[in-house]
């Protein structure tokens, strides 16, 4: 597997890649969340779990996937089968990553079907666990690829609930509900302003405002100064190439 | 004690168009398929479908057997959409209820209840509640401490079952059903959400042999709602049944990738024997 081999002894590090700041974004998701579940969806943010579980956040609980907790060896610590994961669902200790078919502005997403409900020109997979995991647990989302197409106006069946759609239904929904981030292959999303839209909290290095602003179907709020996504330590880096994703699953996901 | 055991056709000679149906499982895992082939031999339609969906759901669309289905997704797991279900939505073949997953497992814990709904917070805010607009909500009669607030819950309506098919790694003839893979799915609440409850398995055993090497946790189901017992050896191929076997992967695949019509000429036109000795011809080939 090509980009990711090991440099020789003393040569510098090969420079980041933008899948490697993706990674360092998703894994900043699990930062200080304790000891919950973390339920990443997708490489990138598996890798991203992984890393944070390994450095700054170690008391994550992570699974196998399917119904037993295991650590990071892959020992098993634990029994969470579907209806026990339902139940860390509604009871909150957990944070979720999700994919998203569609976004929109409030963090109202997508993944059931396009189209119109009844008929839909492209069946996708059905709300999943869309609708307890966002009224429930933090739920944050990953877009490997952000165009227009996934940032949209309005999305075209509400599977996971945003900031408008929860307000509307009333405090049981609000109660625990929220979005903490979205990550895109381009850059950091949250919805801390005062009406909750989404906001640009950070670039990945290499991508301007401009360009988010063009793969991006809705108003965007970008504050005056956009930060930069951190840079991975040269330990985090190390734990990334070697340790966690040695064949590139990462690259394959998103290319620099 | 009776002798519950039956064949498949016994099985589905108790099945009628136009019942209620449940199917266990979940996505690709232990799904009863043996059934759902041998429902597949019979003129049986019009039904209404509640599953964690998986091929079950895609043969029976394919088909057109479902009038409507109760869901929350449909997918094959290491293949994420499910292609004959899709078709089937893309060609508006049948009616959905299309509910979160949380909202599923409620709807049959309140049937295996005996109760009317149960409240769940899932829901509230989504298009699940547009596109179902039957579904209501219920007001706690209870005042949050802090807040005041009473909180305003869906009410997921029971899903009650007609019938309920399911597959587990062993059974005794009484109906005591064993899984011994690492999760249980729902199966014990679609036989008690169910009127009728089948159970397919990968071997009958005596009773005595459940728990000679087994822990007691792995018996799921009671004799008490189970009403009949199939030996199906392989009969949750082509999904997965651990730890007896995993999923055929490359099976899995060719039923994605060929037309309905094709897949069901070469390998649902007889029985579940003709049918796995057609796989076992398909893999020879493959070699």
């Amino acid at each position: 597997m090509s980009p990711a081999s090991v440099p020789a002894p003393g040569a510098p590090a090969p420079p980041v890649t933008r899948a490697e700041y993706c990674v360092i974004a998703c894994a900043e998701a699990w930062r200080d969340n304790g000891e919950v579940l973390a339920s990443p969806m997708g490489p990138i943010p598996s890798i991203g779990a992984r890393l944070a579980k390994r450095t700054f956040s170690p008391d994550l609980l992570l699974t196998d996937g399917e119904a037993m907790l295991v650590g990071l060896d892959g020992t098993p610590e634990g029994w969470l089968p579907y209806r026990q994961h339902l139940t860390m669902v509604t009871g909150g200790r957990r944070h979720v990553m999700m994919g998203a078919s569609q976004l929109d502005r409030f963090g109202n997403q997508n993944i059931s079907c396009i189209g119109d409900w009844s008929r839909p020109t492209r069946q996708l997979l059905g709300v999943r666990g869309a609708p307890v995991n966002t009224l429930n647990n933090p739920t944050s989302y990953w877009v490997p690829r952000h165009s227009p197409r996934v940032f949209v106006e309005r999305v075209d069946m509400v599977c996971g609930v945003g900031y408008d759609r929860a307000a509307a239904a009333g405090p049981s929904a609000t109660r625990f509900h929220r979005v903490p981030r979205v990550v895109s292959d381009l850059g950091v999303f949250d919805f801390a302003t005062p009406d909750h839209s989404m906001r640009l909290a950070s670039l990945h290095p290499g991508v301007t405002v401009q360009q988010v602003r063009e793969a991006t179907g809705f108003r965007l709020s970008v504050p005056d100064e956009v930060p930069l996504t951190r840079e991975p330590t040269p330990r985090e880096l190390r734990l990334i190439r070697e340790v966690i994703d040695p064949g590139g699953a990462r690259d394959r996901e998103v290319r620099s | 004690m009776s002798d519950k055991t039956m064949t498949t056709d016994e099985v589905v000679s108790r099945l009628r168009s136009g019942m209620t149906l449940g199917i266990g499982g979940w996505g690709s895992r232990r799904k009863p398929m043996a059934l759902v082939r041998a429902l597949l031999r019979t003129g049986i339609t019009d039904l209404t479908v509640v599953s964690y969906g998986g091929p079950d759901v895609g043969l029976l669309a394919a088909a057109g057997r479902i009038r409507r289905l109760v869901t929350a997704f449909t997918t094959l797991d290491s293949i994420p959409l499910e292609p004959h279900y899709r078709a089937a939505r893309e060609r508006g073949a049948f009616e959905l209820m299309e509910v979160d997953e949380a909202m599923f497992m409620w709807g049959l814990h309140a049937a295996a209840n005996r109760l009317p709904f149960l409240p769940v917070r899932a829901g509230l805010g989504s298009d699940v509640m547009r596109v179902n607009p039957t579904l209501r909500t219920v007001t706690s009669p209870y005042a949050d401490a802090t807040s005041g607030i009473r909180e305003e819950l869906v009410a997921m309506p029971a899903l009650r079952l007609d019938a309920a098919l399911v597959h587990m790694n062993r059974a005794d003839r009484l109906g005591n059903g064993q899984y011994l893979g690492p999760d249980p799915y729902f199966d014990d609440l679609f036989c008690e959400a169910a009127d009728a409850a089948y159970v397919s398995c990968e071997r009958v055993v005596d009773t005595a042999e459940l728990t000679k090497e087994a822990a007691p946790q792995t018996l799921l189901l009671k004799r008490s709602s189970v009403t009949g017992v199939v030996e199906t050896p392989n009969g949750a191929h082509f999904t997965s049944c651990a730890p007896d076997h995993g999923r055929d992967e490359p099976f899995q695949k060719l039923y994605a990738t060929t037309p309905y019509a094709e897949f069901a000429a070469r390998f649902l036109a007889g029985d579940e024997q003709a049918y796995q000795s057609a796989v076992r011809a398909w893999h020879e080939e493959q070699r």
